[in-house]
């Protein structure tokens, strides 16, 4: 056993690519829940995005362009979930559930003749000077640029949910559609858009795999981080930056588990592997002890009528 | 009772349309563990049906059903094949040994052909290739290339043939670099590009400028070439759209020749349950062309041993060799018998860590 082995600033600089995916997507499904609607098709959005972004990044050779195919993918599937869930008023834990399974089947199909290509390379940002600084160089200025997008989308998020008109106009539909309605607030409208602004991260998160983590395709390699993402967004309390820190600390904990195997460190692989899901489960619950509640009107259906 | 029996009748009729159909060309089946654009192992499976297809033309029907997970889904996968009329199943992953031996069982007319396990049956063939021998070349490039003296090691499963290519290796290794240290992860995977690529990048992050990898996927190879200044080999396959650097050379698995003669033995009625475990000499392994990013002198050790394995002079385990707990395991000039090494869980002496459980 070799703890020297382990560089601890490569270590937090690949602790945020390893975190990054989930982050977006969490972010994503915090607003479309702060907007009232459960969406549980993060990972069925999450895999078409990835596929989708990967495809285009292969054909066009940009991968900047494929990380806005997989926006656009990601968004067009949640449309999906918002035509049968706010107009066909369908019920949401179902109509999110089969999303995930549509865009797992459907991504396995669009994917049939990508498995095993290079795509670009999406190329680090590096600044003269700050990118060569010792320790905060790596970790802070020589990361590709869908990365710091991830950080300051969280800090978007959090600034336009508690500061600006449009988010107490979300946040109020979220809680109470009924008043928010007799308001004069679209109901339906926000949540479509929210909703968008879900897939299109999710679709994100995902090329974020398939584009720089990886990079390469395969059937279903999300491998169950839009699942972890929906979890986030309930332990974080609807807290943007709470979700930043689970995201890091799941990331955080995957890379550490690896290099502690790596270092020979004598614990069974089997409960390194597990240490990801329970130390970030454990934190986020003891975090939310504060009793932030749910959004009043989560997964709740809405019609002008009633 | 009597939708039963309609139903049952009308499986029975259709039974035998099938069977009446099929009667003149013979049936090949393959179950796949990964995709067949993996390129790596599954990759080199499908490569084989091919040459079975282009040998025999009419005379065969391959099928084959890709991304089969190991465990009841390749029972079912297996049934269902049996049940359209294969005569022969090729199993390709060790985990589909007992679904195998369960599925055999039901079918006594059909031949299986299990790759990498150890049962067997009236009907159920095992084959394997001698990858060590392939590991014991790449040791003996890792060793020489090494400037960190520190080599990774991507295991998927703690299975005799993944451990065997770890002491393989390691022992070939330290005989050229007596200070070369292995850092071992295990992926609990063969095929899982984010955990492989997740896998290499840590090891490389641990000064390891040496990547070998017992798992399908090319991630591990795209995580070295992102890296710079790393060697990796390319596993099953050659991978060859990796080098001449980071891919300095690999281990090609050859199946072709025995998928050949095995549907030929179908064909003609002489098929019989055997063991059948070639290696270099045999050509069912095979070394990929190492590429120009290794110096003359190490291409000529590394082709050195390829050739006395491939003559049968040397032994890829030859004494002496202890185990990993100092006990004494090969005399001086002993080499390992087939048994010990089919059936291998311990590491040789100099290896850290445990093997997990």
């Amino acid at each position: 056993m070799d703890l020297s082995a382990i560089n601890p600033v490569l270590l937090i600089a690949s602790l945020m690519v390893a975190a990054t995916p989930l982050l977006l997507a969490a972010i994503g499904e915090l607003v479309v829940e702060k907007s009232g609607v459960l969406n549980l098709g993060v990972e069925g959005m999450m895999i078409v995005g990835a596929i989708a972004g990967f495809a285009t990044a292969v054909e066009s050779g940009s991968p900047l362009l494929g990380f806005i195919a997989a926006a656009i993918a990601g968004a067009a599937l949640s449309i999906l979930f918002a035509i049968l869930t706010q107009f066909a008023q369908a019920n949401q834990v179902a109509s999110g559930l089969s999303l995930t399974l549509f865009g797992l089947g459907l991504s396995a199909l669009m994917g049939q003749s990508y498995v095993g290509i290079k795509p670009p390379q999406m190329g680090d940002i590096h600044i003269p000077v700050l990118s060569d600084l010792p320790v905060v160089g790596p970790i802070l200025f020589g990361h590709d640029i869908i990365l710091y997008f991830g950080i300051a989308l969280t800090a978007a998020v959090w600034w336009v949910l508690k500061y600006s008109r449009i988010g107490l106009v979300l946040r109020a539909v979220g809680e109470n559609h009924d008043a928010a309605h007799a308001l004069g607030y679209k109901v339906i409208k926000i949540r479509l858009l929210a909703i968008m602004f879900g897939g299109a991260c999710a679709g994100l998160g995902g090329a974020y795999i398939s584009l720089i983590r990886v990079p390469q395709w395969t059937e279903g390699m999300t491998a169950g981080i839009g699942w972890i993402a929906l979890a986030l967004v309930v332990f974080a309390s609807w807290k943007p930056w709470r979700a930043l820190l689970g995201a890091y600390l799941f990331g955080g904990v995957t890379v550490v588990q690896l290099n502690l195997q790596a270092a020979g460190v004598a614990i069974p692989v089997e409960y390194l592997a597990m240490s990801p899901y329970l130390i970030t489960i454990l934190v986020l619950v003891i975090l939310s002890a504060d009793k932030s509640s749910a959004p009043a009107s989560l997964g709740r259906n809405f019609h002008a009528s009633r | 009772m009597k939708l039963t029996n309609l139903l049952t009748s009308a499986a029975v009729a259709l039974g035998l349309a099938a069977g009446a159909a099929m009667a003149d060309t013979t049936k090949v089946g393959f179950v796949y563990v990964g995709p067949v654009g993996d390129g790596g192992w599954t990759y080199e499976h499908d490569q084989g049906r091919k040459a079975v297809e282009a040998e025999f033309g009419d005379k065969v029907e391959t099928v084959y059903v890709e991304n089969v997970a190991e465990g009841p889904d390749a029972e079912r996968v297996m049934t269902q094949m049996a049940l359209e009329g294969a005569d022969l199943i090729f199993t390709t992953s060790f985990g589909y040994m007992d679904p195998t031996i369960n599925v055999a069982k039901k079918f006594p007319n059909v031949k299986f052909e299990h790759a990498t396990g150890y049962k067997r049956s009236d009907n159920v063939s095992t084959y394997s290739a001698r990858f060590y021998e392939g590991r014991a070349v790449q040791g003996t490039i890792a060793g020489h290339m090494t400037e960190s003296n520190i080599i990774g090691y991507i295991g998927s499963y703690p299975i005799p043939e993944v451990i065997r290519g770890i002491n393989s290796a390691y022992i070939h290794a330290k005989k050229v670099n007596p200070n070369v240290e292995f850092k071992i992860v295990w992926a609990f995977t063969w095929f899982d590009p984010a955990k492989e690529a997740d896998a290499a990048k840590v090891l490389i992050e641990q000064g390891a400028d040496v990547i070998l990898q017992h798992t399908d996927s090319t991630a591990p190879q795209a995580a070295a070439q992102a890296a710079g200044n790393v060697i990796t080999f390319g596993q099953a396959s050659d991978m060859s759209e990796y080098a001449p650097k980071p891919r300095v050379s690999s281990i090609i698995d050859d199946w072709a020749p025995y998928y050949i003669a095995r549907t030929k033995a179908v064909i003609d009625g002489t098929w019989e349950s055997k063991d059948t475990w070639d290696g270099i000499g045999a050509g069912m392994v095979g070394i990929g062309e190492i590429s120009d990013a290794v110096p003359a002198d190490v291409k000529a050790a590394a082709l050195a041993i390829k050739d006395s394995l491939a003559d049968g002079s040397y032994h890829a385990f030859t004494g002496p060799i202890k185990k990993q707990d100092g006990s004494d395991w090969l005399a001086e000039g002993e080499t390992a018998d087939d048994g010990t090494l089919a059936g291998m869980n311990f590491y040789v002496e100099g290896l850290e860590g445990d093997i997990p459980q």
